[in-house]
């Protein structure tokens, strides 16, 4: 058996006396796509934010590459970073800079790369998902789903080992959730490893490795998408998975 | 009293003892006769304006001189206070606090005589009286722009500092290449403000005996006693480098405007 390039143990984190996660724990295995699926408030967002530590898990251990993950120490929590990528609901693009520069700071400010060799490399990423001619564009000049794969981009360009997405086209308009789909399904064809929060459950079952259910903070029932969607075992991930079945319509 | 029938020879156009109005002169007005009084010395004003001109533009320099070295100042300290008191220690943040409210808190003319005659003195540093001009008025406008970087940062989404971190940026590069180009360029309408306040309040240095615009108003009014024009000319100045300066900055703030970010106004 393989070892997993990302292992999560017994994640916790509080706000206040609202426990927002209860000890989530797995593993995610080289080219797997995590989907994780749950209601609103389910724990989703910030179990994907405590894994690259945007948020503060309270307890919980992180191994990446058999390696624990040192998040107090800030040197090995910005190398840790740069080999996890994340793509945000809302794109956050950064708004002062081009398509092109966006892709190009990380590489340029964090690894250190020259500035010519960076922008061979962004104009590469900015290829791949096929934003070539609008390189040159502000984020305020591109549509949302022209910004999710800017940010896609600028995650790659990093060379991550993982890639976090939470629910990266929940503010796309239905017409824009293909082409982010598309770059997104070209990743996981290439063997990048991801774990995904979403509400497209078609998308979700169509590529996923595993699903992972959520609620209320604890991870409920996972499997595969097969067995999430037609045959699961708790009532509750079946009654979720029929309602959101009839919202994001047939899966496919 | 002789009457006679207008302005005698001699006497000058407007000048009320020459000149005799008899009943239609209203008696109830006394200061009627001081507006014939002041255009009656225009040309005379005038003169003293254009010989101390001259003078008073050299002053403008020094004026200048003291505005941009005291932004500059400001805007070094500023920056990073703002950056601080957002994202420093707790520890940190109260001290920017306090160090906000104390130099805002103080007024200028204290600062400067507290600065140059007390400090100066009591600790014998050699300072010149236009090196404490912009070092005081520096640290003052530091506090100030330090809230106006601050707000700027504050108005930023905060997916901004997030997505900075996530690609592996410490919050030093974070804030040093995401935040403040930001929130810089969202400062420039209010720092236009600080402008126009720092210029204005630059003619209080004239009582440590810096030679700007004031001063040279000032020195020149007693000698010549010609006040009004003095003062006047010295007033017009402050009001054209206000023009220019913030027109500057309009400008700066329309080149370094992010094509589809901000709504262009007007």
């Amino acid at each position: 058996m393989t070892a997993p390039i990302l292992r999560i143990e017994n994640i916790s984190k509080r706000y206040g006396k609202k426990d927002v996660l209860k000890g989530a724990s797995f593993d995610v295995l080289k080219g797997d796509l995590k989907i994780l699926i749950g209601p609103s408030g389910a724990g989703k967002s910030t179990l994907l934010q405590c894994i690259n530590f945007l948020v503060k898990p309270d307890e919980g251990r992180i191994w990446l590459d058999e390696q624990e993950v040192h998040y107090a120490h800030k040197r090995d929590l910005c190398a840790y970073r740069q080999k996890v990528g994340m793509i945000f609901q809302d794109f956050n693009l950064f708004d002062h800079l081009t398509a092109l520069e966006n892709v190009r700071i990380g590489m340029v400010r964090v690894k250190g790369m020259g500035k010519a060799e960076a922008g061979e490399r962004a104009v590469m990423e900015l290829e791949r998902v096929g934003l070539r001619e609008h390189m040159q564009k502000y984020p305020a000049q591109l549509s949302g789903g022209q910004k999710q794969r800017v940010s896609i981009a600028r995650a790659l360009a990093m060379d991550p080992k993982v890639m976090l997405l939470d629910e990266p086209t929940s503010a796309l308009d239905p017409e824009l959730i293909g082409e982010v789909h598309a770059v997104i399904r070209d990743l996981g064809n290439n063997g990048m490893t991801m774990i995904m929060a979403t509400h497209q459950i078609g998308f979700a079952s169509s590529l996923a490795s595993e699903i992972v259910f959520m609620e209320d903070g604890r991870i409920l029932e996972r499997g595969t998408p097969d067995k999430i969607f037609n045959h699961a075992e708790n009532a509750r991930t079946r009654e979720f998975c029929s309602k959101i079945t009839e919202l994001y319509g047939e899966r496919g | 009293m002789e009457r006679k029938p207008g302005p005698v020879g001699g006497a000058s156009l407007f000048s009320m003892k020459d000149r005799e109005y008899g009943d239609t002169m209203p008696q109830k007005c006394p200061h009627i006769p001081h507006v014939f009084k002041v255009i009656e010395r225009m040309p005379e004003s005038l003169i003293a304006i254009m010989d101390a001109l001259p003078y008073l533009l050299q002053g403008s320099m020094v004026t200048l001189v003291v505005v941009v070295g005291a932004m500059g100042l400001g805007f070094a300290l500023g920056a990073p206070l703002a950056a601080g008191q957002v994202y420093g220690h707790p520890a940190l943040r109260r001290f920017i606090a306090v160090y906000v409210w104390f130099f805002r808190g103080i007024p200028l003319l204290v600062f400067l005589f507290l600065f140059y005659f007390g400090l100066c003195t009591a600790f014998d540093i050699n300072l010149s009286a236009f090196a404490v001009a912009i070092i005081v008025l520096g640290l003052i406008s530091s506090a100030y722009q330090s809230q106006i970087f601050r707000g700027a940062i504050l108005s930023l989404p905060e997916g901004q500092f997030k997505a900075a971190r996530a690609l592996g940026m410490s919050d030093f590069k974070a804030i040093s290449f995401i935040i403040l180009p930001q929130a810089l360029r969202l400062s420039i309408p209010g720092w236009s403000n600080e402008y126009s306040i720092l210029l204005k309040d630059s003619a209080v240095t004239y009582a440590l005996g810096v030679a700007e615009i004031m001063a040279r108003a000032h020195f020149v009014a007693t000698r010549t006693y010609q006040h009004l024009p003095l003062y006047f000319a010295a007033g017009v100045i402050f009001l054209v480098l206000t023009w220019v300066g913030t027109k500057g900055l309009r400008l700066l703030e329309e080149r370094a405007r992010i094509p589809g970010y901000s709504p262009k106004g007007l």
